[in-house]
């Protein structure tokens, strides 16, 4: 094992006994960020997973504050915690939002759009684990084509591609906005650290794996996420000002994405055909960021491919 | 200093925020709330109050962005009429469950279809449950105070507290108004205390997830705080008083001393009524008036002792509670079951939509009262058919 090349900070602001599942990429990433972020902060939940995870009201399974808001207002939260604690002179605390997938690409998105177009001084993460897991896996606007969930059954699995949050705020020119994927703790960290140093409304889209909503075994949870990145099928990359997009990883040999798509139950009943379709879809969005990245850098030969990560 | 000005409605709504010194206001426009807000913006942006107001994109984030502001340990107001209150209800639940001393004006108005803007409360009796505190005032000077005593009442029970005046016939009406001296304010109402705030540091978990092991008891101690802010309401609307030379109670007499027959109305209509009754006292007439104020928390015993022994009562409601009847007439009427001695309370549908209610309307309501010998579940003034 090489562990050389690893920079997490090793103070952990997330405790044992939170109650996520086994193999929760959203507890992970929970994780993650607080090593990023540091006790300097305070967090706003909407209703989603993590309403449960971080504990009841009896215990706290966090080193930071969590104000618990409504599924729609997340964004509008932190801005609202950000104001008071302003007019308190607290002016450097990082405020963030901690939201899923369903409370960011469906029913909080015009609060998200509110805070984001005034820019407001907060950063809003999304652990997108592609579905509305804590009312029983059914489908969001984030649900990829094809995948099964409660309301997308078997025989009329999901038909419309994943909406793409991350174009939609890159609209609103926000100053910072990236990806990141549980499976690349480091490119996390540095994205979250960076993020914390800017001013203004900052975005960060975690992929984050559900072992029970994607119908597969907690402990490859992880390699799972990794064959997201690996595929292509969640692609790591920057975009600052809504223009300048900046790629942060390419696989060296990138796989196709029925290496992904066969690990997860939520898959199994795609035929031939449909995952020809998902790998063109993949490839046609690898393709525009890699376009955008060369019309920010004029070159792509910049990006890492670290064997590393291999 | 005190100064007299003369303001709308709407901008003594303005400046009793200003007077009370709002840290965080978040509001959206709607008519006819609209001036609170433009004015307010004006004052911060100008530098003159010392807020952040946030320029949201719905109520629905107005009132979380001040639930927000308020938790973290500002002092938070806002202000918004009928749709943007309705599309508030969620968040209203949420500001009193977390028991936020927040302070909202609502603009009384109607709801749609059919479109309108004119005043009725049937916005605001919407929201009776949701565990706001509610004030329903009869003039702008009123208005202007109640802001103030709205905070000095809600910061001590942390339950936030709605300010409910009518649409135009208050809103957009100007009257003189005494602006009481800002030290004197100042001295009525000290800063905001929080009881908790979420704040880098304290790691705690605010509003998490409570099972039936744990959930009443914070409702129990919400009821209680309701309880305990019907004397708050008594002494702060005295000291009120002593202080600015206007007291405020509950509910408020008006020829009651020897009053038979008695009217109670809610909002700007009790003005009208104060008319009637005078009328009808110059022919003989052994008629009072209850304004209705503070409907939450109910004032039990005040009202009980002002309304038992008397031949009748006529309640004005410019609300309707559809297949029941008025909502002060369902509430009136629930407090005095217990009397033994208790009045036959007749209920008048009047003023829906704006409609106006004229001193002759209640003229009219007082002499059918009067005539009237059985109970009829539901009377409408004044509509067409
Ligand atoms: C207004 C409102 N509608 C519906 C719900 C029920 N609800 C709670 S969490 C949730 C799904 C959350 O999905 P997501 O945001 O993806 O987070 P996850 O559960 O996947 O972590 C839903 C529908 C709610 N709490 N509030
Ligand atoms: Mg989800």
């Amino acid at each position: 094992m090489i562990m050389k090349n690893w920079q997490i900070p090793e103070k952990e602001l997330l405790f044992s006994g939170h109650a996520a599942c086994q193999g929760c990429g959203g507890a992970l990433a929970m994780r993650l960020a607080l090593k990023a972020l540091g006790e300097n902060s305070v967090a706003t939940i909407p209703a989603c997973c993590w309403t449960i995870i971080s504990g009841d009201v009896l215990y706290h399974a966090l080193k930071v504050p969590v104000f618990h808001t409504a599924f729609e207002t997340a964004a509008i939260s932190a801005a609202g915690l950000k104001a008071g604690l302003s007019v308190r002179g607290l002016k450097d605390a990082t405020v963030f939002a901690w939201a899923g997938d369903g409370g960011t690409f469906d029913i909080g998105i015009q609060a998200i759009s509110g805070a984001a177009e005034r820019n407001e001084d907060i950063i809003y993460f999304v652990y997108d684990n592609e579905a509305y897991m804590n009312t029983g896996i059914q489908r969001s606007s984030a649900t990829p084509w094809g995948a099964w969930t409660t309301t997308t059954p078997v025989k009329h699995p999901e038909d419309k591609p994943k909406k793409n949050i991350d174009e939609i705020l890159a609209a609103h020119k926000i100053p910072y906005q990236a990806t990141v994927n549980v499976a690349y703790p480091e490119d996390f960290i540095r994205k979250v650290t960076k993020a914390k140093n800017v001013k203004g409304f900052r975005f960060i889209h975690i992929f984050a794996p559900c072992p029970p909503g994607w119908k597969m075994a907690s402990d490859i949870s992880i390699q799972v996420a990794r064959l997201a990145t690996q595929t292509a099928i969640f692609p790591l990359y920057e975009i600052e000002n809504g223009r300048n997009y900046t790629v942060s990883y390419l696989p060296p040999n990138k796989l196709p994405v029925i290496e992904y798509l066969k690990m997860q139950g939520r898959f199994k009943h795609l035929k031939e055909e449909d995952v020809e379709h998902i790998q063109r879809m993949v490839d046609e969005n690898l393709d525009y960021i890699l376009k955008k990245h060369e019309l920010t850098h004029g070159t792509l030969e910049n990006i890492p491919r670290p064997e590393f990560y291999k | 200093m005190s100064i007299k000005k003369v303001l709308t409605g709407n901008h003594a709504v303005s400046y009793g925020a200003m007077a009370s010194r709002v840290q965080v206001i978040s509001a959206y426009p709607i008519t006819p709330q609209t001036q609170v807000v433009e004015l307010l913006s004006e004052l911060v942006a100008d530098g003159k109050l010392d807020a952040i107001f946030v320029n949201v994109e719905s109520e629905h984030s107005a009132m979380s962005a001040c639930i927000s502001a308020s938790a973290a340990g500002a002092r938070a107001f806002t202000a918004t009429s009928a749709q943007g209150l309705a599309l508030m209800h969620e968040m209203l639940h949420w500001a009193a469950g977390a028991r936020l001393p927040i302070v909202l004006a609502d603009i009384n108005r109607a709801m749609a279809p059919p479109w309108t803007i004119w005043t009725d409360q049937n916005d605001s009796l919407s929201q009776r449950d949701t565990g706001w505190m509610q004030i329903y005032v009869e003039s702008n000077q009123e208005a202007f105070d109640s802001i103030i005593l709205a905070y000095k009442v809600a910061e001590q029970v942390f339950l936030p507290c709605m300010v409910v005046l009518d649409a135009f016939v208050l809103s957009h009406t100007s009257e003189p108004i005494e602006i009481h001296d800002q030290e004197k304010i100042d001295e009525y109402l000290p800063p905001y205390r929080p009881m908790v705030t979420i704040e880098p540091g304290k790691p705690i978990g605010y509003g998490a997830l409570a099972a039936p092991d744990t959930y009443m008891e914070f409702r129990y101690k919400m009821q209680r705080a309701m309880e305990n802010a019907v004397e708050i309401f008594e002494k702060e609307g005295k000291l009120f008083g002593d202080m600015f030379g206007h007291s405020y109670d509950l509910v408020e007499p008006y020829m009651m001393d020897d009053a038979e027959y008695v009217i109670i109305t809610v909002g700007a209509v009790t003005s009208t009524a104060r008319v009637a009754i005078q009328e009808l006292r110059k022919k003989g007439e052994k008629a009072g008036l209850l304004k209705f104020r503070v409907l939450r928390p109910f004032p039990f015993e005040k009202l009980r002792e002002l309304l038992s022994g008397r031949k009748k009562v006529a309640v004005i409601d410019r609300n309707i509670s559809f297949g029941h009847h008025g909502i002060f007439y369902q509430e009136v009427k629930s407090a005095l079951y217990p009397l033994s001695n208790r009045p036959p309370v007749f209920g008048y549908i009047a003023g829906l939509g704006g409609r106006d209610i004229t001193v002759s309307d209640v003229v009219d309501i007082y002499e059918d009262m009067k005539k009237r010998e059985t109970l009829e579940e539901i009377i409408w003034k004044g509509v067409k058919l």
